[in-house]
């Protein structure tokens, strides 16, 4: 799985470009005083308001750039800007005098507005356009590095799987569009209802939740966030762990009220997170890389998000969800951050190696003990009172018994990854040789770990502040109602949730003791299983070839095999029409007519005869003359004289033409070949189509408004006796100059084209 | 004899359709001849076939007697005619001057632009066919 040597090497080795290298700490600022900005507003929100602003963006679309600050979107905003400062700052240090790392914060904080922009959207639209700004800043992110193969290969990766989720999503909203008639938030969430009883809320639902489990890299779309770990590491402990594949558990839970509450949602929801979470755990224990363990842990805590937004009813499940949520972003933000710090003060974050990192850095295991005892779950951690809400909301469910158990699975796996993250590293004796000899990190690295890990324990010591602040107004937008969270509590008596702690403890401790023979045991397991991620290369492989192989057949070279397509098509449209409208028996009677008009029948088809039969150009020219003699004698017999007189005079001219050139242009051969065969059938599959669609026209009663309104008009208005020519040069006459125009056109193409014969093409080339 | 004209114009329909599927640019050409009378055919029938009273007001009349031929297919199609003449001008220039420059009327042996893979012109293009016109030339001389 990649090698765990500092990636620091990779992105150090180029020349430093020492450009923007004094301001990569504004970006942390802006940072910081949008989250000072937000702060005030938790008071407001806490108390049940709902903060709204908007301008008209594109209104002919019903699009406005809106902002929709309540309980959910503030929450997400706060961690977003919050750890978004810190980790900002830790980029500063981290990246200095690295290539481009001016670039690099500029891409981070563009990174941050996307996502600030995608949490407040009020709007289904702008969500969307930030949703794909996330995804675009995340390639930028991602492939970073790009000198390097891999870099670029999982940069695109993630890209692919999040922008065909991200098209997925837009067709969702526009199905949501479709019911409920705005793309308003507030209308869509208020329509609960009408969705849920619309037959498009399946589609709604797939496509939707197609976005969001490409986007938070639920089994089995999974691979690519371990690939992104390919980036440099505050990308990992910002993008991958706090923020970005959080976007579509927030979108999960930003639908909640207008989409969940039916047994699809619920099973999927159940299924996919439960499966990711317990997955993602086993995942875990394999990695020797620190920074892949860790990246393996947040597919956990995002496939445990999605398990417990799964009911559509459950207070302690949703008051779970937020406080889980708030908890993982504090203790996985911290614990990259610190894998970071090791990797900048030791060269490596293979666990193989590294060992009683204590001694030469304090600070860091410090942090890192922190955040690790909030990520096992001990008390009193925030990580233990979210751990019992989720099993006592777990307990709530209707699938209570499968939930608990993917929880339990999953928890005491991440106990073990504690551990082997957090404990491993830090204790004990040294493993082996360090590329660099391990010394502390400078304040800027190490302010982001102390701080949030220090927050963790704060907020499990004090757990009514993260109550109030963070996660009751979310309950409430998520389950869009108020009043109904569950309390926070440290410590909440004996009950069934704290015997599920204790047996998480034993069962980690466990795993944790075995966890080298498991992780030998599992790798050569894993070897032999089929990997997604070479899947999907194959997967791309295949769409090249299909795509190669498309081109070789439908873009031959050759004129006639496009002109083939071309008519195939065009068969194969009319036929589906013919079947979709499943014509009736048409009547056809054998109609009195006059000689005359046999006569000219025949005429036009002996002419038709003619030119398909022969090979010799005078013999066809002098078909083409007959069936336009004969068509214009059909004008000329049902009250058309003056399209008659036109068409002789073109056909005249045609005639003439044509004569003029074909004397100069080889003779017909004949044509055979099976290829031949083909075309014919092909041709009497059209002609037939088309006749049967001009009988199914004629069998419908002619509308004769228009007509009427011209014969009626004519003489008054227009002053014209001929109603034809008044249609052609009064109430049509910009078409017949448009007419003019394209005959003229034509003239003078025609014109040019001869004109420079003389200059054979020989000359022109040399 | 609606119908026998829709008829008709499947018969000529298919018969262009034939034409055009043709490797020889003039079979081709006379195919567009003769999809052009079917179009207009269709036109024409679609608003019905009057015998005999073209859609003229009397003198001294403010509109024309009840049963007069419907004027607005005529109309159309008195446009199309002539647009489809322009086309088959400018068709037969093209025709023309592709058989003076290549010297020939077959449309496979027309390869300039997409030159037959392995070919002289095809190996030295680059390999996504960023053929510049004077080098397929070239190529194909």
């Amino acid at each position: 799985m990649g090698s765990a040597t500092g990636e620091a090497a990779a992105h150090g080795a180029k020349p430093a470009n020492r450009r923007g290298q004094g301001l990569t700490w504004v970006p942390a600022a802006l940072a910081a005083a949008i989250f000072a900005a937000l702060w005030p507003a938790i008071p407001t929100v806490a108390a049940g308001e709902v903060l709204r602003w908007g301008v008209a963006w594109v209104p002919s679309l019903g699009v406005n750039f809106s902002v929709l600050l309540d309980g959910l979107s503030l929450t997400f905003a706060l961690l977003i800007s919050g750890i978004g400062a810190l980790v900002m700052l830790f980029a500063a240090k981290y990246m200095e005098g690295k290539y481009h790392s001016g670039r690099f914060a500029l891409y981070l904080f563009l990174f941050m507005l996307a996502m600030l922009g995608l949490v407040l959207a009020d709007n289904l639209l702008t969500l969307f356009v930030f949703w794909e700004l996330t995804s675009i800043t995340s390639y930028l992110l991602i492939g970073f590095g790009h000198a390097d193969a891999k870099s670029r290969r999982s940069a695109l990766q993630a890209l692919l799987v999040t922008g065909m989720g991200g098209l997925a999503l837009l067709a969702g909203f526009i199905l949501i569009y479709t019911v409920v008639g705005s793309f308003d938030l507030a209308v869509v969430l208020a329509s609960g209802d009408v969705l849920r009883d619309s037959p498009l809320y399946l589609p709604i639902l797939i496509l939707v939740l197609a976005g969001a489990f490409t986007k938070s890299a639920q089994f089995p779309l999974h691979f690519w966030l371990p690939n992104a770990m390919a980036a440099p590491t505050p990308v990992s402990a910002y993008l991958h762990s706090a923020t970005m594949v959080k976007a579509g558990v927030f979108l999960l839970a930003r639908l909640h009220p207008a989409l969940a509450g039916t047994d699809v949602w619920l099973w999927s929801l159940t299924l996919f997170g439960g499966v990711t979470a317990v997955f993602a755990s086993v995942m875990a224990l394999r990695q020797t890389d620190l920074k892949q363990a860790l990246a393996y842990t947040t597919l956990m805590a995002l496939g445990t998000l999605v398990l417990f937004l799964a009911d559509g009813t459950s207070a302690y499940a949703i008051t779970g969800f937020m406080a889980f949520l708030v908890t993982h972003s504090l203790y996985k933000a911290a614990l990259f951050l610190v894998v970071g710090t090791v990797d900048h003060g030791t060269g490596t974050r293979d666990a193989r190696i590294l060992g009683g990192l204590a001694r030469a850095m304090p600070v860091t295991a410090f942090a890192a003990a922190l955040a690790g005892l909030s990520m096992a779950g001990l008390p009193p951690f925030v990580g233990f009172i979210a751990k019992e809400v989720l099993y006592k909301g777990a307990g709530e469910l209707p699938l209570g018994t499968i939930v608990t158990g993917f929880a339990l699975a999953s928890n005491a796996l991440m106990f073990a990854v504690a551990g082997i993250v957090c404990l491993r590293p830090f204790w004990g004796r040294p493993r082996g040789e360090t590329p660099v000899p391990p010394h502390e990190g400078p304040w800027q690295l190490l302010a982001g770990p102390i701080i949030l890990s220090v927050l963790g324990l704060a907020l499990g010591l004090m757990p009514w502040l993260k109550q109030q602040a963070l996660v009751s107004p979310g309950v409430d937008a998520v389950l869009g109602r108020g009043g109904e969270a569950r309390d926070l509590k440290l410590w909440a008596g004996v009950n069934l949730a704290l015997v599920l702690s204790l047996a998480t403890f034993a069962l980690g401790l466990m795993l944790y003791a075995f966890h080298v023979v498991l992780r030998d045991g599992l790798n050569r397991l894993g070897a032999r299983l089929p990997s997604l991620d070479a899947g999907w290369d194959r997967f791309l492989d295949g769409l090249k070839a299909l795509a190669a192989w498309q081109t070789r057949i439908l873009q031959s070279g050759r004129l006639v095999n496009y002109m083939a397509v071309t008519f195939a098509t065009l068969l194969a449209g009319l036929g589906a029409a013919l079947i979709a409208t499943a014509p009736g028996p048409i009547m056809l009677e054998m109609p009195y007519l006059l000689v005359k008009e046999w006569g000219i029948a025949l005429l036009v088809l002996a002419g038709t005869g003619v030119v398909v039969s022969t090979n010799s150009r005078i013999t066809a020219l002098a078909g083409l003359g007959v069936v336009g003699v004969g068509v214009a004698l059909i004008f000329v017999t049902y009250g058309a004289p003056d399209v008659a007189i036109t068409q002789l005079l073109v056909e005249v001219l045609v005639v003439v033409l044509v004569a003029l050139a074909i004397l100069k242009l080889p003779s017909l051969e004949p044509e055979t070949g099976r290829r031949r065969w083909f075309d014919a059938a092909l041709a009497l599959g059209i002609g037939g189509a088309v006749t049967v669609i001009m009988l199914m026209v004629l069998d419908v009663p002619l509308d004769r408004r228009l007509s009427e309104y011209f014969e009626v008009t004519s003489w008054p208005e227009a002053f014209g006796r001929n109603i034809v020519n008044v249609i052609l040069v009064d109430f049509r006459a910009l078409d017949t100059f448009g007419e003019i125009a394209v005959v003229a056109v034509a003239g003078i193409a025609a014109f040019a084209l001869l004109k420079t014969k003389i200059a054979p093409a020989k000359e022109d080339a040399r | 004899m609606e119908q026998i004209l829709a008829l008709l114009i499947g018969v000529l329909v298919a018969a262009s359709v034939w034409l055009m599927l043709s490797r020889n640019v003039v079979r081709f050409l006379f195919g567009l001849v003769l999809i052009s009378n079917a179009a207009n055919l269709v036109i024409f029938t679609g608003g019905r076939l009057t015998l005999g009273a073209p859609p003229l007001i009397d003198e001294g009349a403010d509109a024309p007697p009840a049963l007069v031929a419907n004027a607005l297919p005529q109309a159309l199609v008195l446009t199309a005619i002539v647009i489809g003449f322009g086309l088959l001008a400018f068709a037969l220039a093209l025709v023309f001057r592709a058989y003076t420059a290549l010297g020939t009327v077959d449309s496979d042996e027309m390869r300039l632009a997409e030159p037959r893979e392995g070919e002289e012109g095809a190996a030295k293009l680059p390999a996504r066919g960023g053929a510049t016109p004077e080098m397929a030339r070239e190529a194909a001389e």
